[in-house]
Formats: structure tokens, C-alpha cells, sequence
């Protein structure tokens, strides 16, 4: 036996390493964030875009983009995007609507969560304005035509012929409440 | 069990146990807390078996027989729980207790009164766990890997007991590790290199590092589905930011060292029963000490091959892919390092090598399924059949908890002092062989054919092999209660043991008494040469 000491210090240690892997599990979180933001995984599409150069509008290729609007679980409303699919070319912006409807008698709140497939095409997606970048409220019965302004990057691989746009939309009403006027 | 221990501490000059119940609440004997681990690991391992044989109940036949699906839910997810948590865990904590200060010459563990806490909070969390059968909405029903958002939007209330129960287990089972680490690294008497510590000792050593790196990472994500489900930071819910495939990442880097966790230990016991009956020293000691290592670390970095098809990008399939594929390396040198250890042995079968055999062959084929699911393209096709439950319950049955009798069989003289009833032994091993194979190997054939696990009613094609798996079940959990009969007629008497137990047996634990004695190695043995064979 080395003596007390020594095993005192073995156990501050060890209890440093779990305290260190509790806080590990939270720093995947951000971690986890900052990975899909920066690579694109999960097929994660980044916030606002604001061109830094103009692009050069690749006339000689053009992408087909389709569009899918679902309802998360227990979602009631009707969502779904105006124009199915449509092939644009790369640099250009573009503009489309989904429209949503509350059915219910109750105002609510909802919010859209995209995802793109295939995921390496998710960071040559650039959405100049998108509906998923805030909540919506609508009143009971409200419908709304929704913009999206999206361009395809003029850099995107020549291997991607298709893009698909998902949006899912989730009930946030009890989570976030109405917004108040 | 009391009685054992009492007859014999007279002999001795130290103090024995005290009298009746408050000896085991206030214990802090490393010996006491052992087998206190060890009897709750069985009780759990009856009490999950209940709830499997439920599962192959409903199964024997296509349609909804005798379980309405919400309840099978809650039976394949409390099963999977109480095995892996209840039944698989504290049994090898009890061994460590029992053994490591044995085989390195300590009196007991190092922090004796941390020790008796750690095995006492498991009653508690268990209890609780399942106290949620009782509960309105009933127990958990979103499998044990508890995948947010069922965990969390769907999960019936009792999901907060859950949660409670698990910070429970982690925090023995990471007060259990502290200490197994601390008595390994303070307390091997003079002479006892790391390099001379028995494997069995090596592996838990490895075991617990990767129990104090992993539980406290359980501890968080079950932390985040509190918050998400009483205070809405939305850590999983796409709808409020989060993601739930995050969930997944996070649970499975727990989840992926928590399967060698469950592994390690047994690969321990295997090391020192097969030299045993072989008579012949453990081929590459080095090696295995190594391997174990080696799988300890690529454990932390495969784990997103439970995930392959929630998609990810192709690099990281790939990556995951190989990486995992690498594990077969390590634990083939150890495969190879035991076969190795019984080539030109004078071999004897009794029933702790039968169940080493046995252990040796079936844990390779189950980790052979597990290579055919680490290949992407196949795990496609494979990922949520009764393939997979084929793979982890081959690994962990006639794995994990082959290893545990063979280790009970191997130490009870030891414990009791009186040899275990041989005839009854091997007929316990031969019920538990065949039943296992009978269950399991059939799950290989449908789960290829494409029945999806977690269902409590199939298409018609499957019947006849769930008819099989369902027969051999029943003969498996029914073997255990011959088990507990050899066991208790063990402790109650039978032929004496000797000191060293078996002919061919090395360690400091065989040159003790038999039982032994309340208080081992009071004073630090001086000679090592019997430290490992």
C-alpha cells in the first residue's frame, strides 16, 4: 500500500474525469452544431444567406429541385408546397411558396425544419429568405402562402443532378405560447 | 449465504461478521458486498427472465395471443434494461469485489464505506424502475436505448422515475469503478506489477476507466430528456431547434463502450478458467493485455455504426465501418491467445471449462454477425431484424453471462469451501448450451428473412422459427432455476475443497483457505510467483 495520500489523489483525479465527461455529453450538443453548420451532415441547410459575390449564373446546367412538405406527429394543419419540382440553374435565385393552412379552431404556432438529401448538396443550398427562418402563427382557419428565395450555388458538384428540399413542420404552440401583440 | 461465512471465521484470529440482517446493510467487507452484488445480479437476472419469457410467450404464435403491444413494449424495454443494468453489470461488480483483493494481495478494497453505498443504491433504482409497471401509462415502452423523441414527446409520465432510476445506476456503478481503480492502482501488495496482475484483474482495470469515462455521458443525455420534458430547451425536438438524431450520437457513445463494458470482464474470467483445465500457462499474456486495451479505445470511436441508417454521409459510413472492423483484430488475438492456451493442453471438461468452451465458440460466432453488420451496405438490410437481436444476445448471453457462471462454478469452493455438485454442474450446462442455441440461432434465420424486431406479431412465414426460439427459451430460463438449486446447495454443504481447489489453479486466491476467510491478506503475501499462471 503506497499510503493515503496516494490514493487521495487518485480519486480526485478520477472524479475529475467524470465531472469532465458529464460536461463532455453537454459539449456534443454545440459540438454536434457547429459540425452540421460547418460540413452540412444531417443534411442541415445554414441560416439566412447574404452573397458575399455575385454568382455566375451557370446557364449550361440546370438542377432539378423537388420540394416535400410533411406534418410532424400530431401536426393538423395543411402544408404543402405550391410548386412540386422544378429545374433551375445554378447561381440564379429563385422563388416558390408552400402554403399552410390552420385547420382547427385554435390559433396556432408552428415551425418548419428543412433537410436536404443529398446532405453534401445541403451547403451549396443558399436560402436568401425562407419561412423556416421564423415561427408562424396563424389564426383559426388563416391560410398563408409562404416565400422561400432560394439559389443553387454555381459551385455545386457536377455529380448532383437532384435536390430535395424536406420540410417537416412541427406544433410549437404549448412550447413557445402565441406571440403577443 | 450467512451461515457460510460465520461457520468459518472462527478458525482465525480476526473478528468476524456481525449477526444477522444489519451485517449486510452496514457491511463494508469486500467479501460481504461481493456476494450482496452477486445474489441482487441473480434476483435481477430472474426477474428480467420473467419478462423475456413474456416476450417469447406472445411470440410462440403469429397474432396477439396472451400481451396487448403497448405492454410488449414495456416488457422488451424493462428486459433490456434489467439485463444490461441489473443482471449483466452488478454481477461483474460483484466478482471484481470478490476477487481483485484476493488476486492482488489487499485486504480489501480501498474505500470500503463507498463500496457498501454503491451496491446499496441499486435496490433503491431498480425498485423504482420498476415500481413503473404500477404507474398510470405504465412502464417504459421505448426500448432500451431510449431514443428521444419516444423517450421524451411520447414517453408515458413514468419516464421521470426512469430517468431518476438511471442517475441511480451511474452513480454506483461510477463509485464502484473509482473504487475498483483506486484498490488496483494503492493497494497490490509488494511485487505485484501491473504486468504480473491477473487478466481478470487487467480487465476490470480497463473496464472501470471506461465506466467512469462513459456513465457520466449517460448521466447527461438522461439529464437533457429531463429538461426537454419538464422545462423545454428542446436539446432533441427538431421542432424547438434541437435534433434527435443528436440523441443518438450521444447515447450510443455510452452505448458502444457500454457493450465492452459488459465484455471485458468476462474476456477476464475466460483468461483464468482456460489455463486452469488446460494445465498449461495462458499463451500471450502480453497480447491479451494489449488487445484489452485496444478495444477499450476503439470502443469510443465506433459508435455511430448503430446508426448507419439514420444517414450520414458516405466518408463517415465509411470511416465507421472500418474502424469497427478493426475490433475484430484485438479480439481475435484473443480468440486465437485461448485456443492457443488449450492446443496440447492436458485438458479436463469440468463445468467452469465447459462453459469457457463454450463461451469461446458462441461469443465468436456472435461476434462474427456483429462484422457481417458492421459492413454498410449489408447493415441496410440487417439493421432492426431479429439479425441484430440474433448478434447482441449471442455476445451477451453465451458472452457475457456464460462467463458469469463459469466464473461462479470456478470460484464457489473458493467462497463456500465446498465443491459445487458436479453431475448437476454439467447437466446445468448442457440445458443452458442447448437452450441458448434454440432460442438464438433460429432469431439468425428469421431476422435475415426480414422480421423487424420489437414486435409482438408477425407475418406468418416466420411462425415456425419463433415456435423453435420460443421452445428453446423456456428450456434456457427454466435451466437457471437448477443453477440457483446447485448453487444453494453449495453454500449449504458438500465435498470439501482444498486450498488451491483446482489441480491446475494459479493466483494468490488459491492459497488462501477454503472458504475464505472473513479478512484476506492482512498482511501483504511475499511471494509472487503464484501471481497468474
Amino acid at each position: 500500500m503506497s499510503g493515503k495520500t496516494e490514493a487521495s489523489k487518485t480519486i480526485r483525479q478520477l472524479i475529475f474525469v467524470v465531472v469532465g465527461m458529464f460536461g463532455f455529453g453537454f459539449a456534443m450538443v454545440p459540438l454536434y452544431d457547429v459540425l452540421c453548420d460547418v460540413t452540412g451532415f444531417n443534411g442541415k441547410t445554414a441560416g439566412k444567406y447574404t452573397a458575399k459575390e455575385v454568382q455566375d449564373v451557370r446557364e449550361d446546367r440546370l438542377v432539378t429541385i423537388q420540394f416535400l412538405a410533411s406534418n410532424n406527429a400530431n401536426m393538423p394543419w395543411e402544408f404543402r408546397p405550391k410548386v412540386r419540382t422544378m429545374k433551375v440553374h445554378p447561381g440564379k435565385l429563385n422563388t416558390v411558396e408552400f402554403y399552410a393552412r390552420n385547420i382547427t379552431g385554435e390559433t396556432m404556432v408552428a415551425q418548419a425544419v428543412p433537410s436536404v438529401t443529398p446532405f453534401h448538396a445541403a451547403e451549396f443550398l443558399h436560402k436568401t429568405e425562407c419561412f423556416c427562418f421564423e415561427q408562424q402563427q396563424l389564426e383559426a382557419r388563416e391560410d398563408l402562402d409562404m416565400p422561400l428565395r432560394f439559389i443553387i450555388d454555381s459551385q455545386i458538384p457536377e455529380a448532383v443532378k437532384t435536390v430535395t428540399l424536406s420540410y417537416t413542420l412541427y406544433d410549437v404552440t404549448e412550447q413557445f405560447g402565441l406571440a403577443t401583440n | 449465504m450467512s451461515a457460510v461465512i460465520e461457520e468459518h471465521h472462527h478458525d482465525g484470529h480476526h473478528h468476524g461478521p456481525d449477526k444477522g440482517i444489519m451485517r449486510w446493510v452496514f457491511t463494508t467487507n469486500h467479501k460481504d458486498i461481493g456476494t450482496l452484488y452477486l445474489w441482487f445480479s441473480f434476483l435481477m437476472f430472474l426477474t428480467g427472465g420473467v419478462l423475456a419469457l413474456g416476450i417469447r410467450a406472445e411470440l410462440f404464435q403469429p397474432g396477439l395471443q396472451i400481451i396487448q403491444p403497448e405492454i410488449f413494449n414495456q416488457l422488451t424495454t424493462m428486459h433490456g434494461l434489467i439485463m444490461v443494468f441489473g443482471a449483466v453489470m452488478p454481477a461483474f461488480v460483484g466478482l471484481a469485489n470478490w476477487l481483485i483483493p484476493m488476486m492482488i494481495g489487499a485486504p480489501d478494497m480501498a474505500l470500503p464505506r463507498m463500496n457498501n453505498y454503491s451496491f446499496w443504491i441499486l435496490p433503491f433504482a431498480f425498485g423504482m424502475l420498476l415500481s413503473t409497471f404500477f404507474m398510470e401509462g405504465g412502464a417504459p415502452n421505448y426500448g432500451w436505448t431510449f431514443y428521444a423523441p419516444l423517450s421524451t414527446d411520447y414517453a408515458p409520465p413514468s419516464v421521470t422515475f426512469f430517468i431518476f432510476a438511471v442517475h441511480m445506476m451511474g452513480i454506483s456503478s461510477i463509485m464502484g469503478s473509482i473504487n475498483v481503480v483506486v484498490t488496483i492502482l494503492n493497494m497490490r501488495a509488494p511485487g505485484m506489477t501491473l504486468m504480473k496482475m491477473p487478466l481478470f484483474v487487467w480487465t476490470w482495470f480497463i473496464t472501470a476507466y471506461l465506466l467512469i469515462a462513459v456513465m457520466p455521458v449517460l448521466a447527461g443525455v438522461v439529464t437533457m430528456m429531463l429538461m426537454d420534458i419538464h422545462f423545454g430547451p428542446a436539446f432533441f425536438n427538431a421542432g424547438g431547434g434541437g435534433d434527435p438524431v443528436l440523441f443518438q450520437h450521444v447515447f450510443w457513445f455510452f452505448g458502444h463502450p457500454e457493450v465492452y463494458i459488459m465484455i471485458l470482464p468476462a474476456f477476464g474470467v475466460v483468461s483464468a478458467i482456460i489455463p486452469t483445465f488446460a494445465r498449461k500457462r495462458l499463451f500471450g499474456y502480453d497480447s491479451m493485455v494489449y488487445a484489452t486495451a485496444s478495444i477499450a479505445f476503439l470502443s469510443f470511436i465506433v459508435w455511430a455504426h448503430h446508426m448507419f441508417t439514420v444517414g450520414i454521409p458516405l466518408a463517415g459510413e465509411l470511416y465507421f465501418m472500418y474502424a469497427t472492423m478493426l475490433i475484430a483484430v484485438p479480439t481475435g488475438v484473443k480468440v486465437f491467445n485461448w485456443v492457443a492456451t488449450m492446443w496440447q493442453g492436458a485438458m479436463t471438461f469440468e463445468t467452469p471449462m465447459l462453459f469457457a468452451i463454450a463461451f469461446v465458440i458462441l461469443f465468436t460466432i456472435g461476434g462474427l454477425s456483429g462484422l457481417m453488420l458492421a459492413i454498410v451496405p449489408a447493415d441496410f438490410q440487417y439493421h432492426d431484424t431479429y439479425f441484430v437481436v440474433a448478434h447482441f444476445h449471442y455476445v451477451l448471453v453465451p458472452g457475457s453471462v456464460f462467463s458469469i457462471m463459469a466464473a461462479v462454478y470456478y470460484w464457489i469452493p473458493k467462497w463456500t469451501g465446498n465443491m459445487y455438485d458436479e453431475t448437476l454442474g454439467k447437466t446445468h450446462f448442457w440445458l443452458s448450451f442447448i437452450g441458448v442455441n434454440v432460442t438464438f440461432f433460429p432469431q439468425h434465420f428469421i431476422g435475415l428473412a426480414g422480421m423487424p424486431r420489437r414486435i409482438p406479431d408477425y407475418a406468418l412465414q416466420f411462425a415456425d422459427w419463433n415456435m423453435v426460439s420460443s421452445c428453446g427459451a423456456f428450456l434456457f430460463g427454466f435451466s437457471q432455476l437448477l443453477f440457483l438449486f446447485i448453487v444453494i446447495k453449495c453454500i449449504r454443504g458438500g465435498k470439501k475443497a482444498t486450498d488451491q481447489v483446482w489441480e491446475g489453479a494459479h493466483g494468490l486466491e488459491w492459497t488462501i483457505p477454503s472458504p475464505a476467510p472473513y479478512h484476506t491478506f492482512t498482511t501483504p503475501p511475499t511471494s509472487m510467483k503464484e501471481a497468474h499462471g
